[in-house]
């Protein structure tokens, strides 16, 4: 298995490393916007893209499906929490037309 | 060699798109690069052999989330300029965790390598002469992750019950049906049967 992987031109590290440039752009896209909330949901849905990339990519060259279950399973989460998120930030600026981080500090008390 | 060629091409649209969400000025801009990224994505699926979750990829994300995104861009009536400020010295703490990030995964995934220990496999990918990524992955799905399955169709109707109380708004000048107030209205309360002679009229 090893050795199929080093014959092959694009290797199991390509796409690692594919998946860590988007780990890292969905990180710098959380700094980078940090008081635009909708930004920020997009950014952490590129995160789990790279997430799903790197299970993928181990599922595919360990010839084992979980990997490509356990993506599936990240796929609905995120699904549901792009759903939750949206519909807070709904709520949130209906409440205080606007949707600046620095606004969001109702629970500090 | 078609193969690099693929693999160069959809990973730079990828990494390129997401650079393009995350600077772009126009949000709108950004949810349709999201959608660019998560084409080039379910490509790079596909040159992985996973083909039922590249095409679920395009289906749940371009189909859903990303239609999501655009409508409360859209509906919402959010000024970006201002949401813009302070963005040089966001962008220098940015450049300073991505960097050593981007750093350490490169490192880390140059020098790495697998063991020569055969690892354990917990459910084989069966030929795919005989059984196609789609009939493998229910095979798999359907008996020994059924609980999983299950829990994240919970997950899933959580998520729907939650988005949909927390943005269903009652007006209170809506003019709704009250069902109560009509079934306890008495007939005798409201109706009065006259006999009217001929020719002397109503009073």
């Amino acid at each position: 298995m090893l050795e199929q992987a080093q014959h092959m031109q694009i290797g199991m590290q390509h796409f690692l490393l594919v998946s860590g440039m988007l780990f890292t752009l969905g990180v710098f896209g959380i700094f980078l916007n940090r008081r635009n909330v909708i930004i920020i949901l997009m950014s952490i849905e590129l995160i789990l893209l790279s997430v799903n990339l790197n299970l993928v990519t181990f599922s595919a060259h360990l010839h084992d499906l979980t990997g490509q279950v356990f993506s599936m399973f990240i796929l609905t989460v995120a699904a549901a929490e792009a759903a939750i998120g949206l519909a807070i930030l709904v709520v949130f600026f209906r409440n205080r037309d606007s949707i600046a981080v620095e606004d969001i500090s109702a629970l500090k008390g | 060699m078609i193969e690099a060629i693929f693999f160069y091409v959809f990973s730079a649209v990828l990494i390129g798109s997401a650079a393009w969400v995350i600077s772009s000025r126009n949000p709108v801009h950004s949810v349709l690069a999201l959608i660019l990224a998560f084409f080039n994505a379910a490509g790079l699926f596909v040159m992985l052999g996973a083909e039922f979750l590249a095409m679920i990829m395009v289906i749940v994300y371009v189909g859903a989330v990303a239609v999501l995104f655009l409508f409360v861009v859209m509906m919402l009536d959010i000024d970006f300029v201002k949401l813009k400020a302070g963005l040089v010295k966001n962008a220098f703490v940015g450049f300073i965790v991505g960097g050593v990030l981007l750093a350490e995964f490169v490192w880390m995934y140059l020098r790495w390598g697998m063991s020569q220990v055969t690892p354990h496999v917990m459910m084989p990918t069966p030929d795919m002469a005989q059984v196609n990524n789609t009939q493998a992955l229910g095979m798999v799905l359907y008996t020994h992750y059924v609980y999983l399955f299950q829990i994240s169709g919970l997950i899933l109707l959580v998520a729907m019950i939650g988005a949909i109380t927390l943005t269903h708004r009652r007006r209170p000048d809506n003019r709704t049906q009250k069902v109560a107030i009509q079934v306890a209205r008495n007939p005798k309360d409201v109706l009065k049967v006259e006999k009217i002679t001929s020719g002397s009229g109503v009073h």
